[in-house]
């Protein structure tokens, strides 16, 4: 690695900025952003037309040089902060510089209040958090951000040395905080401030607009605790306790909240591009015979010599799907981006119905119908479809035999069944022998299962007793592997 | 390669200047990039949902240099024919015509009309090679490279990384200077890795809430301030909702304009929802929002 970019040092680059740099792209590297040879000496000539000290541009040409997918921008933004945090200015972590943050607010309280509030240590947690509260009114940045640095001090009670990621400590800051009832606050104000009744919509983008204040003074927590984080274990350690991953390696039994949200951000710019080419994969399939009929009509114009052979272009028949997917608490998620994925493309099958189940089994079809949003219809299956028989924990044996009973018939050579869940069947009669009648009748029977290889048919996971009878059984943990999948499909 | 020319751009600051003097209003990112591109004479690929100004940016850019714009509009089966060159068949068929007449007469031999005919004034150049000899400052786009297929992608390469084009029965055609150059993709597919490793990525997100109302102040004049702070304020509480398609600067701008052509001064939620439908494209979307705006008290309990 540093054989690599030791040709390229631009002039006046201290050492100390390179050994970040190489640091820094090792990490990007380690964190899944594929960053080239090419594009690791493209950002070090970037960086001998930036000025060092423009912390915004020197940002800018690193992330226009290396990260070249929107995807990654966050992971990109996360490792920056960590090895370049303490560079520029405003933000060098002065030894003094939490007495210096608050002596900042003191001076500002004193002068509001007309009496000067002593020293730091005066202020008490009901006027930090006076101060707190103003500076969101006022929308007031260098106040939220000596207030943050204050917070973080008081609160967060860091201990030096300790391997952690900082969500703890954030946690903690905020719990002393408490921005919810903040936030009840500023409404009020913005209630009491007008003469008349705020409107619906007065009152709806006030909130926004403090729910974005309140955003960014949590992230100015977040970046404060990173920076002391840093400045006390070092770059390396930080970066490898905060790395999360990219949004397409995200496991769908273990996301936790703020990734199901990248999750679903992340979902529909990839059905949309798989879409476009499974569309473009039929349309560019390959010549099929001569069309005698279409090469006589065209030969008229040449008089009467076949000059221009057309031939048939064949046009394969669509799959039709049937969906039958476990909604159980822990792959609830993985049948919802499934479910989104094969709705999104629906236009490349001839038809898709879908069947939910935990241990009973209902047809929920009709809830995509005439419906363009997806998130609509996946919250009425969820509140909605008739899935529960005895004690609501998966069956999959019952499961199977009732969709058997009453939908068998449906199937046919047309049809590809795909069935999703982790097979963890509580230790219920499996059934087996309706996915091998299920396979006699179907063109295809899939098993994709959202768990490690590793775990299958471990515990109560019988998964390999129905596989021996499906076409293929995938692991499907992250988009990545739902989206190749889903590709061979179409 | 070629030397590099005289830097267009002093700094991000005077890119950032130039731009605004065309009301075009660029983030520290754009700004950054584009005096990136200039110095480091690279391409620059620009991505974002659509009606974010990715196509504006090289516009404006061309007007910001007093530069000619060369524009490739991409689509599925572009060629080269249609994109780098293509020798003028007509033009080459009259010119053996007319070579067969002189030669009944005694006129030259095969090889010097073969010389003849593939040479310049039977060459109809194409956006690319039009960019690659311009004598003037031209700034290239080639605007939604997403759409052409991944082989078609190759043809761009030579021109991205040494501003050449190879034409085989003439030689090999290099610029004269480097002209500034800006992909735009929409990002329907992924582009080849070759492609993107030769070029600077700039991702143009919707901007922020002062940016978008300093951007309506200037592309609508004669709106007032509260009108165009209201405007963007409710904008934004659109773009949070779970959508099909977010309304875009542009529909942004055109909802503005609306509003001031119905002479309304304040936006209530009745308004709001009355217009929605220059601000969102399907159906869906609107009455989503519609619901969304017109209970938003519903939204403070939860």
């Amino acid at each position: 690695m540093s054989a690599e970019m030791m040709p390229e040092l631009p002039l006046g680059t201290s050492a100390g900025l390179l050994e970040s740099l190489s640091g820094f792209v090792r990490e990007l590297r380690t964190a899944g952003i594929p960053v080239s040879l090419t594009e690791n000496l493209d950002a070090m000539e970037a960086l001998q037309h930036v000025p060092i000290e423009d912390r915004d541009t020197f940002k800018y040409a690193l992330a226009a040089t290396m990260v070249k997918n929107n995807a990654h921008w966050k992971t990109f933004e996360t490792v920056f902060e960590v090895y370049f945090s303490l560079r520029g200015r405003e933000y060098h972590l002065v030894e003094d510089g939490d007495g210096e943050a608050e002596e900042l607010i003191a001076d500002l309280l004193g002068r509001r209040d007309g009496e000067a509030s002593g020293s730091a240590d005066g202020l008490t947690h009901e006027q930090l958090a006076e101060m707190l509260y103003r500076a969101l009114m006022d929308g007031n940045e260098a106040m939220l951000r000596a207030i943050a640095r204050a917070a973080v001090t008081r609160y967060a009670g860091m201990e030096p040395g300790r391997p952690v990621g900082g969500t703890y400590y954030l946690y903690r800051t905020l719990r002393q905080l408490d921005l919810d009832a903040v936030l009840e606050r500023m409404m009020e104000t913005a209630r009491s401030e007008t003469h008349e009744q705020l409107t619906d919509l007065e009152e709806r983008l006030a909130r926004d607009e403090y729910e974005a204040r309140l955003d960014a003074l949590r992230r100015e927590i977040e970046a404060e605790i990173r920076r002391r984080l840093v400045a006390d274990r070092g770059a390396e350690a930080v970066a490898k306790s905060v790395r999360k991953p990219l949004p397409e390696d995200i496991d769908f039994m273990h996301a936790s909240r703020e990734e199901l949200v990248a999750l679903r951000k992340a979902i529909a710019p990839l059905t949309r591009k798989l879409a476009v080419r499974l569309a473009r994969k039929r349309r560019h399939g390959r010549k099929g015979p001569l069309d005698f009929r279409n090469t006589v009509r065209h030969s008229l114009s040449y008089g009467g010599v076949p000059a221009d052979p057309k031939f048939r272009y064949p046009r394969p028949s669509k799959p039709e799907i049937v969906v039958i997917a476990d909604i159980s608490g822990s792959v609830a998620a993985f049948a919802r981006f499934t479910l989104q994925m094969v709705y999104a493309i629906s236009s490349q099958f001839s038809r898709v119905r879908s069947f939910v189940f935990i241990d009973g089994i209902d047809e929920v079809t009709d809830y995509f119908k005439g419906t363009e949003d997806i998130t609509a219809a996946i919250h009425r299956i969820n509140t909605e479809a008739d899935v529960i028989w005895v004690d609501g924990h998966s069956d999959y044996g019952h499961a199977f035999e009732t969709f058997w009973e009453r939908w068998g018939r449906d199937i046919n050579t047309k049809t590809t069944v795909l069935l999703l869940g982790d097979a963890r069947n509580n230790y219920h009669a499996a059934q087996a022998w309706v996915l091998a009648e299920m396979a006699k009748k179907a063109r295809h029977v899939y098993w994709l299962n959202p768990e490690p290889r590793s775990y299958w048919d471990t515990g109560d996971s019988i998964v390999s007793q129905y596989a021996t009878h499906c076409d293929g059984a995938y692991e499907c943990r992250n988009l990545k592997q739902l989206e190749r999948f889903v590709e061979q499909l179409g | 390669m070629i030397d590099n020319p005289p830097s267009r751009f002093e700094s991000p600051a005077s890119v950032r200047e130039g731009l605004r003097s065309v009301s075009y209003l660029p983030d520290e990112g754009i700004a950054s990039v584009v005096y990136l591109a200039d110095r480091l004479g690279k391409p620059v690929l620009v991505e974002g949902p659509a009606g974010t100004g990715k196509t504006q940016l090289a516009k404006s850019v061309a007007e910001t240099l007093g530069a000619r714009l060369i524009r490739l509009q991409c689509y599925e089966g572009l060629d080269e024919s249609k994109a780098l060159y293509e020798w003028n068949y007509k033009k080459q068929l009259l010119r053996i015509q007319a070579q067969r007449v002189a030669e009944a007469d005694g006129g030259g031999s095969w090889t010097d009309i073969e010389e003849d005919i593939f040479s310049e004034p039977f060459l109809l150049t194409r956006p690319l090679l039009e960019a690659i000899r311009a004598d003037e400052p031209v700034v290239l786009l080639i605007d939604e490279v997403d759409r052409v297929e991944v082989e078609t992608e190759a043809l761009l390469l030579e021109i991205l990384s040494d501003y050449q084009v190879s034409i085989p029965e003439l030689g090999t055609v290099s610029a004269t200077q480097i002209p500034l150059v800006f992909l735009t993709s929409n990002n329907t597919r992924e582009l080849s890795e070759a492609l993107k490793r030769r070029c600077l990525f700039l991702h143009i997100d919707y901007p922020d809430l002062d940016r978008e109302k300093e951007i309506v102040l200037t592309r609508v004049p004669g709106i007032s301030e509260s009108l165009a702070d209201q405007v963007v304020r409710i904008v934004r509480s659109i773009r949070s909702l779970e959508l099909k398609k977010a309304p875009s600067v542009s529909e942004t701008l055109d909802w503005a304009r609306t509003l001031l052509l119905l002479g309304i001064q304040s936006v209530d939620a009745e308004t709001a929802t009355d217009t929605l439908h220059i601000l969102l494209k399907y159906q869906s979307d609107i009455d989503k929002a519609a619901k969304d705006l017109s209970a938003a008290s519903a939204s403070s309990t939860r």
